[in-house]
């Protein structure tokens, strides 16, 4: 809200000319906001978004804290099989959420399967966000071949069905036997992030790129370089703060794509299978293959559903961080 | 024009070549495919597998992996008779993949028609009207929807109509031993795996249609035809939804060229026999015979309608400089 | 009061009010306008000063969130409030508008034969090729050469300038009464800029059109007015005559304005000090009060009315006692 003063009391002056001197000297005093504060008060104005944030933060705290918030520990039977039957238990008071083939606790597994799974899903975000920047941004800003080859590039590994490239590529990362120990064991966690990543910087590198194609066009970008400055310092100073938001809503889209595509690959069996220390929430959903079958529906519903819930959180926060930083959201001019 | 779509077509055949060979490397490195014939057939004998071999064109070093391609492309232009035969139980690969296929294409082909009809009508519904209770039901259902992820939604409903009511079989294109054809009955089988695919088709453009719809709405030359005194269906109909579908076709010909590698999440949870589940488990065999027409057929796929999109946007949007 | 018949645009205490998340912006505050047939009326304004949401919004152009009243009369056709057939009838017809970017204007996927036809087709029943012959015909009528050639091309093939002249060629299809020109040289080159209104006086001489020239730019006023209104935070100051204008202005806004033409020799920029008002709370009395140096505490009463000064109307309470104009 632009605050109102008058730019000097009535009668004080007789002509421009003395206003014009006073006004050399004086600056005009006005309140506005930045462009980060606008950004906070439009996704404010995202109810959704912020239901999700809250959701998200209560979640992420639990997993975090999966050790003080879980009953038993992630490989734990809720009692031993000598006390008497513990399989497919369905909910009750002894385990909220049923049990597993083996006795265990299907509530607590899911906080530390959620927990590996953010994980993976952020990991693979932030590795996909900054190269796909890193390129989207020169391939942006030079054109030329550079931009021809990555655009093409992407077009085609894009087109392709996703399940079906990511199956070929993980057999052929997998086969490269002097990767292994950059990026670990074709059931390792490491190796997913690092394979869902390959897919991911594409997207985001043409998001990021045509940012860049519109933002070139404004003239601060050719002051900048008309000032000497750097192709780098371009990028860095300039393209990426004026890309944040884009770029943001990219990562969020990038995390849930990846979490879904863990739990895809895992219903498949071509899934991380982390070690006995802990699980994840693509091996909770392959449960519910059998359980659909064979009618133990809370082997359906909570994995399931927790993954529901993630995607749409995620993707509320995205949707509000997209309202947030798109200027066309202000009424008026 | 003409001088674009011919650069277009000639740069055509290299890259077709040049990914199919990418993906040719990547077939060998991954799924070793001696190892896996070994493992398919434990008792083959030393002569067996150099047989397998040779007809197979597998030879090693980047030059043994050069020639190995253009054997086995010849071998694949001449003719299924000339393709060599799966690792399992020695049988022929291209009746099956042409079973495969045409399960496939008339999942997706109904699904396809179906959805994406169907997500158009809803965008534009939503995007006629943006704030507006209408437009916040079609839009929050098509986000809701397009966040569960496909084989949840599969599962789920398989579960809920097909196991729990009833009312729909839950695998399969025809009961078990079902012979002959029957349209009612594969029509039955269809519901369920073509409804999991159109809800998805249809959240995704109904949410594209919408965005560009919002994107032309706030475009000058709309406020120009009303000032030349149009109505405002005609200013919806020539120019807004005219203009709307630019983006929208590029993006059609792209997820049609994506389809033909079959729907593998929802084929492989209904045990519906098409392309998806041609590759599951050919790559679970480590199937060089099997994957390798497989994975041509779809990359060729790709690149034909990754091409007709560039012709296609260039066709309907003039101001695409044609270099 | 000249006779209604003979005006070819009449508005009567025409205001604008927007709706948005904020509050009630009140963009327009009270218009009154009279145009003869065949004259051509600057309207000179800032941006936000209402000058192009005045004419929007009579014509109906406006979105849903803004509220119309007053009166806006052309051809004896009352069009605040009017039905919405009544308006598309008159848009186009009696009322043409030209925008100030043409390249947005016209719509890129549509020729610019098409678009001609499309207006011409709207309000006559001629089938399609007469349509497009006709359309040819404009396109040479205001100065495109090799029109037919031209009409089958695209926006994004004309210069800006030969693009603007196609929306001239639009505008003039149905022979209108009033044309509405909204900034039409702004982003033109200077040059291109003397080219375009021109063709504009030419029109204006050979159809007999009134004109409303809308701009910020004073030397497009110099160059094609008859008579000026000057606008301010939603209301007309100042209604006069070019030559007036520049010679004897009787608003401290005009001369304002005035003065921050730069001359040769002068070594600073002298804008008005300040910015125009929030339109959400406009101030007290006169808008213009907080950056006018001759302001006293009675111009914080009342909003001032025009009043005669001599040939001319002025805003100003002061305007009788103030001399004003730009030092020789």
């Amino acid at each position: 809200m632009t605050s109102y003063q008058p730019v000097h009391e009535s009668s004080e002056f007789e002509s421009f000319d003395e206003l014009y001197e006073v006004s050399e000297m004086e600056g005009l005093d006005v309140e506005t906001l930045t462009p980060r504060q606008m950004a906070w008060h439009r996704f404010r104005r995202h109810k959704a978004a912020m239901i999700s944030t809250v959701i998200f933060g209560i979640l992420l705290v639990m997993v975090v804290f999966a050790p003080v918030f879980a009953r038993y520990g992630v490989n734990d039977a809720v009692f031993p099989i000598s006390e008497g039957p513990n399989q497919f238990l369905e909910p009750q008071s002894v385990a909220w959420f049923g049990t597993d083939d083996i006795g265990r606790d299907i509530y607590s597994r899911l906080l530390y399967g959620i927990r590996t799974s953010i994980f993976i899903g952020v990991a693979t975000g932030v590795i996909a966000v900054i190269i796909g920047t890193a390129v989207g941004s020169l391939a942006g800003l030079r054109g030329g071949r550079l931009d021809d080859v990555v655009m093409r590039v992407t077009d085609v590994f894009l087109a392709f069905p996703f399940l079906v490239a990511v199956i070929v590529v993980r057999e052929f990362l997998g086969g490269v036997t002097f990767l292994e120990p950059v990026i670990g064991d074709k059931s390792s966690i490491r190796f997913v992030i690092v394979l869902l990543a390959l897919f991911a910087w594409m997207g985001v590198a043409r998001l990021v790129r045509s940012q860049v194609l519109s933002l070139k066009e404004r003239e601060f970008i050719e002051a900048s370089r008309a000032v000497g400055a750097s192709e780098r310092r371009v990028i860095v100073s300039h393209l990426i703060p004026n890309s944040i938001g884009p770029i943001l809503v990219a990562l969020t889209l990038v995390i849930i794509a990846a979490i879904v595509a863990e739990s895809t690959l895992a219903f498949f069996g071509f899934g991380p299978q982390p070690g006995s220390g802990s699980t994840s929430l693509g091996n909770l959903v392959l449960l519910s293959r059998g359980g659909a079958t064979q009618g133990n529906w809370w082997l359906v519903v909570f994995p399931c559903g927790a993954l529901v819930l993630l995607a749409i959180v995620i993707n509320f926060i995205g949707d509000g961080l997209r309202d947030a930083f798109d200027p066309k959201m202000d009424s008026g001019r | 024009m003409l001088r674009f779509i011919v650069r277009r077509l000639l740069w055509f055949i290299p890259t077709v070549l040049f990914v199919t060979f990418l993906v040719y490397v990547a077939v060998r490195v991954g799924w070793d495919p001696v190892q896996t014939y070994s493992r398919a057939n434990p008792r083959a004998s030393e002569e067996q597998i150099a047989q397998y071999r040779e007809v197979n064109g597998l030879y090693d070093g980047l030059g043994g992996y050069i020639r190995g391609y253009f054997e086995w492309l010849w071998a694949f232009v001449q003719g299924p008779d000339q393709w060599p035969r799966s690792i399992k139980g020695g049988g022929e690969v291209y009746p099956s993949l042409r079973y495969s296929l045409f399960n496939t294409l008339r999942l997706t082909g109904t699904a396809a028609v179906l959805g994406i009809g169907i997500g158009l009508f809803f965008g534009v519904v939503a995007g006629k009207r943006p704030g507006t209770w209408i437009d916040g039901i079609v839009n929050t259902t098509a986000f809701f929807v397009g966040s569960i992820p496909p084989f949840v939604s599969a599962v789920i409903l398989q579960l809920a109509f097909a196991v729990q009511l009833g009312w729909l079989p839950a695998a399969g294109i025809y009961p078990p031993g079902h012979q002959g054809f029957d349209p009612w009955l594969m029509s039955k089988h269809m519901v369920l795996p073509v409804f999991v695919v159109a809800i998805q088709t249809i959240a995704g453009y109904t949410r594209y249609m919408r965005a560009s719809l919002l994107d032309v709405s706030s475009a000058d030359y709309l406020r120009t035809a009303r000032a030349k005194g149009l109505s405002e269906r005609e200013v919806l109909r020539r120019h807004t939804i005219r203009n709307s579908l630019i983006p929208i076709a590029t993006v059609v010909a792209i997820d049609i060229g994506a389809l033909l590698g079959g729907l593998i999440i929802t084929e492989n949870i209904f045990n519906y026999p098409g392309m998806g589940v041609f590759f599951i488990n050919a790559a679970n065999d480590g199937d060089f015979p099997r994957l390798m027409p497989f994975l041509v057929i779809i990359t060729v796929s790709v690149l034909i309608f990754n091409l007709l999109a560039d012709l296609s946007y260039a066709y309907l949007d003039p101001r695409i400089t044609l270099d | 009061m000249s006779d209604p018949k003979a005006t070819a645009l009449s508005l009567r205490d025409l205001r604008v009010e927007f709706d948005t998340p904020n509050g009630k912006v009140q963009a327009v505050r009270g218009v009154d306008l009279d145009l003869a047939p065949g004259e051509i009326l600057g309207v000179v304004g800032e941006s936000g000063s209402g000058k192009s949401v005045t004419f929007l919004g009579m014509l109906g152009l406006l979105p849903k969130s803004a509220q119309v009243t007053g009166s806006a009369v052309v051809s004896g056709t009352e069009l605040v409030g009017a039905a919405t057939k009544t308006m598309r009838s008159v848009r186009g017809k009696q009322v043409a508008m030209i925008f100030q970017d043409p390249l947005s204007a016209l719509n890129p996927v549509h020729r610019v034969g098409d678009q001609i036809v499309e207006m011409i087709r709207g309000h006559q029943s001629v089938s399609k090729k007469s349509a497009w012959a006709t359309s040819v015909d404009l396109l040479g009528m205001v100065g495109i050469p090799q029109p037919s050639e031209r009409a089958n091309q695209y926006p994004h093939q004309f210069s800006g300038g030969m693009r603007q002249r196609v929306m001239i060629a639009m505008a003039i299809a149905n022979d209108p009464q009033v044309l509405i020109a909204d900034e039409p040289t702004t982003a033109l080159d200077v040059t291109v800029q003397a080219q375009i209104l021109e063709v504009i006086d030419r029109l204006r001489a050979e159809m007999g059109m009134a004109v409303v020239m809308i701009t910020h730019d004073l030397g497009v006023i110099a160059r094609i007015a008859d008579r000026v209104q000057v606008m301010y935070a939603g209301r007309a100051v100042e209604k006069t005559d070019v030559d007036r204008l520049f010679s004897g202005p009787t608003h401290p806004y005009t001369e304002g304005l005035l003065r921050s033409i730069p001359l040769l020799g002068q070594q600073r920029l002298l804008p008005i000090p300040g910015s125009p008002p929030n339109m959400l709370r406009p101030p007290s009395g006169c808008a213009f009060r907080p950056r006018c140096p001759y302001s006293v505490d009675a111009c914080a009463g009342d909003i001032p009315e025009l009043e005669s000064i001599g040939e001319v109307e002025s805003a100003c309470i002061r305007a009788h006692e103030l001399t004003l104009g730009v030092p020789a």
